[in-house]
């Protein structure tokens, strides 16, 4: 079995905190309004493409995100579509855990948002 | 350029509450400026906090909107003078909401285009708008431009105010568009 590598990019201004390891915990905070983010995204698909194939028993996501554009939330869905599909083929259990600053509505919903668009478990947290 | 009446654009500028206003070339590096300042200069206003986040929010969508649009401008036209240059104004207003203006050059064929999808969002309610996000994030790809057409959607849903508009035609090929968001 090939060992994988971390996956671990330090926040800016403009774009997330990210820690995807291996082991199954994937962590992605901070904000994420760059102006093209298929060019910020597509090294953390690919992770992920990588991880989906040897995946830990269990996936456990959180995303605490203090806001993000409109180009990171087409991306944001990409990524629990790749999750969605490897909870599906039973490889991995995937809990998805949205975090929110306490009062931010617009945060909560969009972690409703997307609990309404993908099929995994999601539970919306107050911060 | 002739000489200027430094004072009196600067007292039209205080009169009419600007935090920032810019003309000239958008470029990535500029923007990322632009959100440090607006983030600096909004961390003193005495508001809510939730309510600078909105404003912060609806800014870097009608500043990317605009530096979207400027791009495939660009690529389109080659050297024509207008293109490459737009212009905002970012300020309070007199109720102590906050304005973001942005003013860009687009090809005109394309303005009919926008102006429907800008009505047909006006028109909806905040269930509509809801409602109509999800759908276009949940099937649209990408465009060449790098959006999702998710900007005009969200910034209609999170300032909670109709978008205003206007489109001037300075030449045959350009239109002038200038959006307006407000956030009460």
């Amino acid at each position: 079995m090939i060992r994988m590598d971390n996956l671990i990019i330090e926040g800016t201004g403009k774009t997330p905190d990210i820690r995807f390891n291996a082991s199954g915990a994937i962590e992605i905070g901070g904000k994420s309004i760059p102006e093209n983010s298929i060019g910020f995204y597509q090294p953390l698909y690919n992770w992920i493409d990588e991880y989906v194939r040897n995946a830990a028993d269990n996936t456990d996501v959180k995303i605490s995100l203090e806001y993000f554009n409109t180009s990171s939330s087409k991306c944001l869905l990409d990524i629990l579509r790749k999750l969605e599909a490897l909870q599906k083929s039973g490889k991995s259990k995937v809990n998805i855990s949205w975090y929110y600053e306490a009062d931010d509505e617009d945060m909560m919903e969009a972690g409703q948002d997307y609990d309404s668009l993908v099929d995994l478990p999601f539970h919306i947290i107050s911060l | 350029m002739a000489k200027l009446d430094l004072y009196n654009i600067y007292l039209s500028m205080e009169r009419e509450d600007i935090i920032l206003s810019f003309k000239g070339d958008i470029t990535k590096e500029l923007l990322s400026s632009v959100y440090q300042i607006v983030e600096a200069r909004i961390e003193t206003d005495n508001e809510d906090p939730k309510k600078k986040k909105k404003f912060f929010h609806v800014l870097v969508e009608c500043l990317q909107n605009m530096y979207n649009h400027m791009e495939s401008v660009q690529d389109i036209s080659g050297t024509d003078e207008h293109t490459g240059s737009a212009i905002f104004v970012i300020g309070r207003t007199a109720s102590g909401g906050y304005r973001i203006n942005t003013g860009n050059f687009i090809l005109n064929e394309n303005a009919g285009i926008l102006k429907d999808r800008i009505d047909k969002i006006n028109a909806m309610n905040p269930q509509e708008l809801k409602a109509y996000y999800l759908e276009r994030l949940g099937a649209t790809e990408f465009s060449e431009k790098g959006g999702a057409g998710l900007g005009i959607i969200d910034i209609a849903r999170k300032s909670g105010n109709k978008i205003e508009y206007d489109f001037q035609q300075p030449s045959p090929k350009y239109a002038f568009f200038t959006l307006s968001a407000t956030i009460n």
